[in-house]
């Protein structure tokens, strides 16, 4: 007995010693196959908020600072409120990378954890359209502010995608009204030449259909500047071309590695900072810091408040800093980019108040949030009783716009070592876009075989 | 001991020149895709369909494609992207123009012949230069094509955006591409899709049109000499393996990410498939589905493996974890075995064959 068991060890051990490399792989086929994909750490009393983030990668930069604010406001929402109405929130974040097929997997892998996911932030405008009709069926919306398809602003073909306070194309327009402003009225444009510098991708490229018609309506020129994004650091021929064109304005559509270089090159043609304005992804510190006392001047848009003083800012202090409880390293304090994650956060938490206020105070679910998004009304006096006046716009969304009744953007600039907003809200030519925003969503819809939602 | 090749006597040349002459082999394979087409979609979930199976089956055509030019042709590409785009815009050109009573395979198949007849006006220059030459050529289809889709609103319908939704469209009653589609039915549909264009490229490998091929691959002049034309040899496996790739990307577009978009297929994109070819096995239609399986499903595995364990890890580190793991297993993999996974399965059968008794 005791001798065949040896034997057969023996034999085994032999045939071990002979196969590693086939054996390696089936095990390793055997591991990849086995096991479900899907970890549940969230239990089914709290609100699940899914972070789809990207700390690595080429976008990183701006991805820290956005998950780091949207991770700490719903924690200080735990630690200083205990939850809201007592329920408490979970942030679930999952990372892309800013790649959309990871951003899908990052859905499907996050969407019914816990009790199900309450909303989606992409952080991405391409991960952004791949989920609409995925989240739409799902019924969980997408918040995506101030990014993502713009004719989503359109809520009777987009239910479940919310892209206030603004979207690209009233923020272009908006910068242009800004620019008339310092001119001294929109008839002070005809013949103006602007250069636009943006990412040869479709994010940069938004713009362009309202760029024409205010071209058009106004009687202003201008020219294009196309950063591929393979070579978004190489751009030292454009700012030539920059020099010689020598235009009154230059406009910019630019994000991660992209900002700092144009900031860069521009200073050391000794482009009129005063004059170059980049959108609101373009308004991060990231885009200046390179450039060191060159970039002083530097003009951007936002959709909310730069810095750190808000009353908010003590409670962070106090419950989420001070408690060594914040996500990431905690570096970002005060950043552009981290307040546009706190402003996204709050739009949420006072969206489930709301939803709470409706259907009981419990974990609400995707199709509850759509509702209190779609009703949002949050005022100037609601956001002072939160400590954030001036961190995030008042807004307010109804089932046919999903991008809030006054689109307007602030304009901020860079004074060596912190951005100051030095204008007020700048409003967006609403009537001039609005008509557009419906003629693509229903290209969209007569596509996709949709019929317009009532909204009366 | 129990996989056999020895004792097998073929009685008829039908018997002898059948796919898989094995009856074990045979067995095997018909029993993984009935059990792929049958079994998984019963109790696949909707994570494990959406997000693992069809990806990896869409890359496996992919691969398959760039497995037929690279493995088996030789020629190096690094166009995958830029075929798999071609696929993708052209199809969804075709789906939101064609009537509504053609079925929806149709814009799917175009979109590969599309891809098709741009490979083979990319696979010219392979008649002059070879090796690392040609792979710098066709990396300028690669950066030629996404230019030209972003820059031509034609292909995307004048879309303001430039990034279109697919639209959904059906089979039998059964949504198969948008989001409406149930994952069940579009992972069929994918499937049906990669077990025909996977039984064509095997056999194709076998016939006559695959020996030209691997003839030119291993030695072309010596393949001129005995009358294989480098010209029609060269431009076929370019317009094939096109092909493939154009039905991957429509598939991508319109069973995966439900967007158009020309990121999903930027350089990145054909380095991927290429790394599975390499790590798959190159001349293996095996190959290219372990291939695809590895580097699309490993970095998801190595991202969810701390969770598993009830570790609460930050994200970032898990994902430069999942990183210096995921090169560390590709370098390890190309010294243990540099002919890569398909081989560790022909020696696996080989140890089969003496198992559990060895010498």
């Amino acid at each position: 007995m005791t001798d065949s068991k040896e034997e057969l060890n023996m034999l085994v051990r032999r045939y071990l010693s002979k196969t590693p490399k086939a054996l390696l792989g089936m095990a390793l086929g055997a591991a990849i196959g086995a096991g479900a994909f899907t970890a549940g750490t969230a239990s089914a009393d709290e609100q699940v908020i899914p972070s789809l983030v990207y700390r690595t990668g080429p976008y990183a930069p701006g991805g820290i600072s956005l998950a780091d604010g949207f991770a700490d406001y719903f924690n200080l929402i735990n630690e200083r409120d205990g939850g809201i109405n007592g329920v408490k929130l979970k942030v679930v974040e999952c990372e892309t990378g800013y790649n959309t097929d990871r951003g899908v997997e990052c859905y499907d892998r996050t969407k019914n954890e816990g009790s199900g996911a309450t909303f989606y932030s992409p952080w991405s405008t391409g991960i952004t359209y791949a989920l609409i009709e995925k989240a739409t069926q799902d019924k969980i919306p997408i918040l995506s502010m101030g990014y993502g398809r713009t004719s989503a602003a359109d809520g009777r073909y987009f239910p479940y995608v919310f892209n206030f306070p603004s979207t690209y194309w009233n923020q272009a327009t908006a910068i242009v009204q800004y620019i008339a402003d310092q001119e001294g009225g929109v008839d002070k444009l005809k013949g103006k030449n602007f250069a636009y510098i943006y990412l040869d991708h479709p994010y940069g490229k938004e713009p362009l259909p309202t760029l024409d018609i205010l071209a058009q309506k106004f009687g202003f020129a201008f020219d294009r500047y196309p950063v591929p994004p393979a070579s978004m650091t190489e751009q030292k021929s454009i700012w030539l071309k920059i020099r010689r064109q020598r235009p009154d304005y230059a406009i910019m559509w630019g994000w991660g590695a992209m900002n700092g270089t144009a900031v860069n090159e521009a200073a050391s043609i000794k482009f009129p900072m005063d004059h170059f304005i980049g959108n609101w992804w373009a308004a991060g510190e990231d885009a200046v810091e390179a450039a060191g006392d060159g970039a002083v001047g530097y003009k951007a848009a936002n959709f909310h408040g730069a810095g750190a003083d808000y009353p908010l800012y003590q409670d962070l202090k106090k419950y989420i800093y001070d408690t060594g409880k914040f996500a990431g390293k905690g570096d970002q304090w005060g950043r552009v980019l981290y307040n546009r994650g706190l402003s996204n956060a709050i739009v949420a938490v006072e969206a489930i108040r709301a939803a709470q206020a409706k259907y009981g105070n419990r974990v609400i679910t995707g199709e509850e949030m759509q509702w209190a998004l779609e009703n949002l009304n949050m005022t100037d006096d609601d956001i002072a009783k939160l400590g954030a006046t001036g961190l995030t716009p008042a807004v307010q969304v109804t089932c046919q716009n999903h991008e809030g009744q006054n689109p307007a953007v602030l304009i901020q600039q860079w004074n060596g070592s912190e951005y100051e907003i030095i204008s007020d809200w700048v409003p967006a030519m609403s009537d001039l876009t609005r008509p557009l925003i419906e003629q693509d969503a229903e290209a969209y819809a007569a596509e996709q075989g949709l019929q317009p939602r009532s909204c009366s | 001991m129990i996989y056999r090749e020895a004792g097998q006597f073929k009685t008829s040349y039908a018997a002898d020149q059948q796919m898989l002459p094995i009856p074990m082999d045979r067995w095997f394979v018909i029993a993984v895709v009935v059990f792929a087409a049958v079994v998984v979609p019963l109790i696949g979930s909707q994570y494990w369909l959406e997000s693992i199976l069809i990806p990896v089956l869409i890359l496996s055509i992919a691969a398959l494609g760039l497995n037929i030019l690279t493995g088996y042709a030789g020629q190096l590409s690094l166009g995958t992207g830029g075929f798999m785009a071609a696929g993708a815009y052209m199809s969804y050109k075709v789906a939101t123009n064609m009537p509504d009573f053609m079925p929806v395979w149709v814009p799917v198949l175009i979109g590969g012949l599309f891809a098709a007849g741009i490979g083979i006006v990319f696979g010219l220059p392979s008649l002059r230069i070879k090796g690392f030459y040609l792979a710098v050529a066709t990396l300028a289809a690669q950066f030629f094509l996404i230019w030209l889709f972003q820059a031509v609103p034609w292909f995307v319908n004048d879309s303001l955006s430039g990034v279109p939704s697919t639209p959904p469209m059906a089979i039998l009653g059964y949504k198969v591409t948008g989001a409406e589609a149930q994952p069940e039915p579009k992972y069929l549909f994918v499937l049906a899709f990669t077990i025909v264009l996977a039984i064509v490229a095997r056999n194709m490998a076998r016939s006559r049109i695959g020996r030209s091929w691997m003839a030119i691959r291993d030695m072309d002049i010596a393949a001129e000499l005995i009358g294989i034309q480098p010209l029609w040899t060269k431009l076929s496996a370019f317009a094939i393996s096109s092909f493939y790739c154009g039905v991957a990307g429509a598939l991508w577009s319109f069973c995966y990410i439900n967007s158009v978009e020309p990121t999903a297929f930027s350089i990145n994109r054909s380095f991927q498939i290429l790394f599975m070819v390499i790590i798959g096995g190159l001349g293996s239609v095996l190959g290219s589905f372990l291939g695809a399986a590895f580097i699309f499903l490993l970095p998801i595995f190595l991202n969810n493996v701390p969770a598993w364990f009830g570790l609460e890890l930050a994200t970032d580190i898990v994902t430069h974890i999942e990183f210096m793991v995921f090169g560390g297993a590709i370098i390890f993999f190309l010294i243990v075995e540099p002919h890569g996974l398909a081989r560790l399965w022909q020696i696996a059968k080989e140890k089969l064959r003496l198992w559990p008794f060895p010498h």
